[in-house]
C-alpha cells in the first residue's frame, strides 16, 4: 500500500564503519562500556561465587578449605577481579538510577558523574584488595 | 511496529523497569553481604553458617537469585543485541547471537536451581 513498506527501514545488513581505534572515547563512553564489561564479567563470576558459597556452608572443614584456598594468588586475583567488577557495576548502577530521576543529565554533570563513578569504584576496589591481601 | 521475540518481557519499557527494580534488590543484597564481611573480618564457620540458617537470609538470597535471573537476562540480551549482530559478524550474526543467548539461558537456570539448592538444603 505504501511504498516505504517495501524496504525495511532497520535493515541490519547495512555496511558499517567500525574502527575502535579511530573512535573518540570521552570519559562518559568509557564509564558506560565499563558498566557493560563489568556486567558480563560478573555474570560469569557468579558461578565462582556460588561454588565458594556452597563449599563455605557445607561443613567446618570445607569452610576452612575455602579460607585456605584464598591464600593462593591465582584464586585471590580471580576473587578480586569479580569483586572489583561487582563494585564498579554497583557504583555505575547507582549513577544510572540517579540519572533516571532526572539529575545530572547535562554534559558537564554527566562528565563529573562519570569521573566520580570511576574514582569511587577504583578506591573501593583498592580497599577490597587491601582487605583480601 | 517491530517487536522482539527474545527480550525479557516483550516490552522495552517493562524491561527497563524490571532492570531497575532487580538492580535495587541486588544492590541491597550486596550491601548486606558486604557489611557482614567488613564488620567481621575474622568470620568463622559457626557465625557464617548461622547467618544462612536464618529465614530472612534464605528469603533474601532467594529474592536476590530471582532478581539476578531477570537482571542478567536483560543485561546479556542488551549487550548481545548490540554487538552480536549481522552488521558486526556478517551473515552468521543472528545464529551467533541466538546461540550465545541460549547459552546464557542455561547459565541463568543453573544459577537459579543451584543457588536455591544451596540456600534451602541447609
Amino acid at each position: 500500500m505504501f511504498g516505504f513498506e517495501e524496504t525495511n527501514p532497520v535493515k541490519d545488513d547495512r555496511p558499517i564503519y567500525l574502527n575502535l581505534f579511530q573512535y573518540k572515547w570521552p570519559l562518559v563512553a568509557i564509564a558506560s562500556i565499563l558498566h557493560r564489561v563489568s556486567g558480563v564479567g560478573v555474570f560469569f563470576g557468579i558461578g565462582v561465587l556460588l561454588f565458594l558459597l556452597q563449599a563455605s556452608l557445607e561443613s567446618q572443614s570445607s569452610f576452612e578449605l575455602v579460607r585456605s584456598s584464598f591464600q593462593s594468588p591465582g584464586l585471590k586475583i580471580l576473587i578480586w577481579l569479580i569483586v572489583s567488577g561487582l563494585i564498579y557495576h554497583f557504583v555505575a548502577g547507582v549513577k544510572h538510577l540517579i540519572m533516571d530521576w532526572g539529575f545530572g543529565e547535562d554534559l558537564r554533570s554527566a562528565h563529573l558523574a562519570s569521573q566520580a563513578t570511576i574514582a569511587v569504584a577504583t578506591i573501593s576496589s583498592l580497599l577490597a584488595g587491601v582487605w583480601l591481601w | 511496529m517491530v517487536s522482539s521475540a527474545t527480550n525479557f518481557s516483550r516490552s522495552g519499557l517493562s524491561d527497563w523497569l524490571i532492570q531497575r527494580a532487580s538492580a535495587v534488590v541486588l544492590g541491597l543484597y550486596v550491601l548486606v553481604l558486604g557489611w557482614v564481611f567488613v564488620s567481621s573480618p575474622s568470620l568463622e564457620f559457626a557465625e557464617w553458617s548461622l547467618l544462612f540458617d536464618g529465614l530472612s537470609m534464605k528469603i533474601g538470597t532467594s529474592l536476590a537469585l530471582l532478581a539476578l535471573c531477570a537482571h542478567s537476562w536483560i543485561g546479556m540480551w542488551t549487550v548481545a543485541t548490540d554487538y552480536l549482530t549481522k552488521s558486526h559478524f556478517g551473515r552468521h550474526g543472528t545464529s551467533l547471537r541466538l546461540s550465545f543467548l541460549g547459552f546464557c539461558i542455561i547459565v541463568i537456570l543453573v544459577y537459579l536451581v543451584w543457588g536455591f539448592q544451596i540456600v534451602w538444603s541447609k
